[in-house]
C-alpha cells in the first residue's frame, strides 16, 4: 500500500505536466483553426450569395443603372446587366500600370543585384521598401495630384494605373532581385569566361534563367494591385460605360463592387463582383505557386 | 568611348534614379499640398480633434483620426497575435514539413489576396451583425469591428515571418531541452520563444505598419465620425478612411488637410516600417 501512494505521487507530477502540454496543445490548435476559418467563410458566402448572378450577360453587359435595378427587384427577377465596364476597366489600367512598371522594376531589380554592396545601392533599396510600406490612399493622392490635376485635367484611367503601377514597382523590383540572387554565381561567370558582352549576360543568361521567379514576382504583383479601390476612388473614379480612352474616367471591378455597395438597388450585384474579383486574384496566385512548384 | 557595358551600366542606374525620383517627389507633392493647412493651423492641426468644414468656421485638426488609426491597429494586433502566433507553431512547429502544415500555410496566403473591400463587405453583412447580436453596439459599427477586420487582414503579414523564425531556432537546442526531459510546451515556451522573440516583435511591427494603412474595410465598418472615440465599441475614423470619405467633396483648405493626414500617414508608416526593418537587420 505505502509503495502504491509513493508510486502513484511521482507519476502524479508527470500527469499534471503531461495535461498542460495537451492543453497548450489544443488551445494552439483551436486558435489555429479560428485562423483559417475566415477564408473557408468568406469564400463560401460570396459563393453562395454570388453564383446565381453570374451567367454571359454578366460578362458582356455594361452595369445596369439603379432605376433598371429597381424594376428588376420588384419583379423578384435577377438584376439585368453585368460588369463588363468593369472588367474592361480593370483589365485597361491593369496593363498600363504594368507597361509603366513591369520594365522598370526589372530594370530597377538587376540594378541592386549587380550593385548589391554598394551604399548607394542601399539606399535605392531602402526607398523601395519604404515605397512598399506606403498606405495605397497615399499613393491615390499622389496620382491625383500628378495625373488628375496635372495631365489629364480630370479622373482618368491614366492616374488610377499610376497609382497602380506605383504600387507594383517595389513589388517587382524585390521580386527581380530576390530571383537573381538565387542563380548561382557560376553561369554567370561561364558567359563572362566566354567574352559576352555584359548586356548579352543579361538578357541571355540571367533573364531566361530566373524567368519563372520574375515572371511569378510580376503576376504575384498585379493579383496585389487588382483588387485595389481606394486609390482608384481617387482617381479613376468610376463611369457607366465601357471606356478604353486613357485620359477619361474609367470603372473597374472594385470601383463597380463600391458602387453596388452604396446602391440599396444594386446591393446584390456585389456579391457576384466579389465573387469575380476575387476568384481572379486566386487564380493568379495559383498560377504563379505553380510556376514556382514547377521550378523547384 | 562608349561600349555596351557602359551603356547599359548607365540604363540600370537611371532606372534606378526613377524609384529615387518617384518618392522624394512624393514626399515634395504631399509637403506641397499641406502647406495651406499647416500655415492656418501650425503644428496645433497634428494636436487638435476639431474637424469643422463649415465655410468661414473652418477647423481642421488631425488628432481624432491619428487616435482612430493607433488605436484600430493596436486592437488588430492584440486579437491578431494569439491566432498568428499560434498558427506559427502549428505550421512551424507542430505539423512542420507535413501536408497538413502546407494546407494551413497556403489558406493563411489566401488571406492576404482578398481584396480590402470584400473583407469590407464580409464584415459589413456578417460581421456586424454577430457584434449587433452579441449586443457590444446597436449599430455595429466601430472601431472593434473595424479592429477584428484589420486583424484578420494582417495575420498572413505577421504568420509568414514568425513561421520562418521559429523554423529557425536550432533543433539542438530542443534537443537538449527534450533531454532533460521538457514537453513540447516547456520546449516552445522556454527554448523556442526566447530564441525567435525578437523575430517574432518585427513580424508584429510590420503586420501593425499593414494595419496603419488600411483603407476600404476600415471605411466600411468603423463608423466614419470625427471625434476621438472613448471606449473600443465607439465609432470613429482612422486617417485612410477620413481621405477616402472625405476626397469626392474636398477642395481649399479641406482638401490641404486631407493632403496633411496623407502627410502624417505616409511619416507614421515609414517610422513604424523602418523600426521593423532595423530590428530585421539588427538580427541577421
Amino acid at each position: 500500500m505505502i509503495s502504491l501512494t509513493a508510486n502513484n505521487k511521482e507519476p502524479k507530477g508527470l500527469d499534471s505536466r503531461l495535461f498542460k502540454d495537451r492543453l497548450f496543445k489544443v488551445v494552439v490548435f483551436i486558435f489555429a483553426f479560428i485562423t483559417i476559418s475566415p477564408i473557408v467563410l468568406i469564400i463560401y458566402k460570396l459563393i453562395i450569395k454570388g453564383y446565381k448572378q453570374i451567367n454571359l450577360s454578366f460578362f458582356t453587359e455594361t452595369a445596369p443603372d439603379t432605376y433598371e435595378a429597381m424594376i428588376a427587384l420588384s419583379n423578384n427577377e435577377v438584376i439585368p446587366g453585368g460588369i463588363l465596364n468593369g472588367i474592361t476597366g480593370t483589365l485597361l489600367m491593369v496593363v498600363l500600370a504594368s507597361v509603366m512598371a513591369i520594365p522598370i522594376g526589372l530594370l530597377i531589380g538587376i540594378f541592386l543585384y549587380e550593385n548589391s554592396t554598394k551604399r548607394y545601392a542601399n539606399i535605392v533599396r531602402d526607398i523601395t521598401d519604404i515605397l512598399q510600406g506606403v498606405p495605397s490612399i497615399v499613393l491615390g493622392l499622389i496620382a491625383y495630384f500628378w495625373v488628375v490635376k496635372s495631365i489629364t485635367n480630370g479622373f482618368s484611367a491614366l492616374a488610377g494605373s499610376t497609382a497602380l503601377g506605383i504600387m507594383m514597382l517595389p513589388l517587382i523590383i524585390r521580386s527581380t532581385e530576390e530571383t537573381l540572387k538565387m542563380i548561382p554565381e557560376t553561369i554567370k561567370e561561364a558567359g563572362m569566361a566566354l567574352g559576352v558582352p555584359y548586356h548579352k549576360i543579361l538578357l541571355r543568361v540571367l533573364i531566361p534563367t530566373g524567368f519563372s521567379g520574375l515572371l511569378t514576382g510580376i503576376l504575384l504583383a498585379i493579383s496585389r494591385i487588382i483588387g485595389e479601390t481606394a486609390p482608384l476612388m481617387l482617381t479613376a473614379l468610376g463611369s457607366m460605360g465601357v471606356n478604353y480612352n486613357i485620359e477619361k474616367p474609367t470603372s473597374a471591378v472594385p470601383l463597380l463592387i463600391w458602387e453596388f455597395y452604396n446602391d440599396p438597388n444594386m446591393v446584390d450585384l456585389i456579391w457576384s463582383s466579389s465573387l469575380l474579383l476575387m476568384g481572379f486574384v486566386l487564380l493568379l496566385n495559383l498560377i504563379s505557386k505553380h510556376i514556382m512548384a514547377k521550378r523547384a | 568611348m562608349w561600349n555596351s557595358e557602359k551603356i547599359t551600366k548607365t540604363l540600370l542606374f537611371l532606372a534606378s534614379l526613377i524609384i529615387v525620383l518617384i518618392t522624394s517627389g512624393m514626399v515634395l507633392s504631399l509637403m506641397n499640398g499641406a502647406i495651406p493647412v499647416f500655415k492656418e493651423f501650425g503644428i496645433n492641426f497634428i494636436f487638435s480633434a476639431e474637424w469643422n468644414p463649415t465655410e468661414g468656421r473652418e477647423d481642421y485638426g488631425a488628432l481624432s483620426f491619428i487616435a482612430g488609426t493607433l488605436i484600430t491597429s493596436v486592437i488588430a494586433i492584440f486579437i491578431c497575435f494569439p491566432l498568428a502566433f499560434s498558427t506559427s507553431l502549428f505550421v512551424g512547429e507542430y505539423y512542420r514539413g507535413t501536408r497538413l502544415a502546407k494546407i494551413v500555410g497556403t489558406m493563411v496566403d489566401m488571406l492576404a489576396g482578398i481584396p480590402s473591400i470584400v473583407y469590407g463587405l464580409w464584415g459589413f453583412y456578417v460581421l456586424r451583425p454577430l457584434i449587433v447580436d452579441l449586443g457590444f453596439n446597436s449599430q455595429g459599427f466601430g472601431i472593434f469591428t473595424a479592429g477584428i477586420i484589420l486583424a484578420i487582414m494582417i495575420i498572413p503579414y505577421a504568420t509568414s515571418i514568425s513561421t520562418e523564425i521559429i523554423k529557425m531556432v536550432p533543433n539542438n537546442l530542443k534537443e537538449a531541452a527534450y533531454s532533460l526531459g521538457a514537453t513540447r510546451k516547456d520546449v516552445i515556451l522556454s527554448v523556442i520563444i526566447p530564441n525567435a522573440r525578437s523575430g517574432i516583435f518585427t513580424s508584429y511591427i510590420l503586420a501593425f505598419g499593414r494595419a496603419l494603412g488600411e483603407t476600404m474595410a476600415v471605411t466600411m465598418l468603423i463608423g466614419n465620425t470625427n471625434l476621438i472615440p472613448k471606449s473600443i465599441f465607439d465609432t470613429g475614423n482612422t486617417m485612410a478612411s477620413v481621405i477616402a470619405n472625405q476626397f469626392g467633396e474636398a477642395d481649399g483648405l479641406k482638401l490641404s488637410a486631407l493632403i496633411a493626414i496623407g502627410l502624417l500617414l505616409f511619416v507614421i508608416t515609414g517610422l513604424i516600417n523602418g523600426v521593423g526593418k532595423l530590428l530585421i537587420k539588427a538580427r541577421l
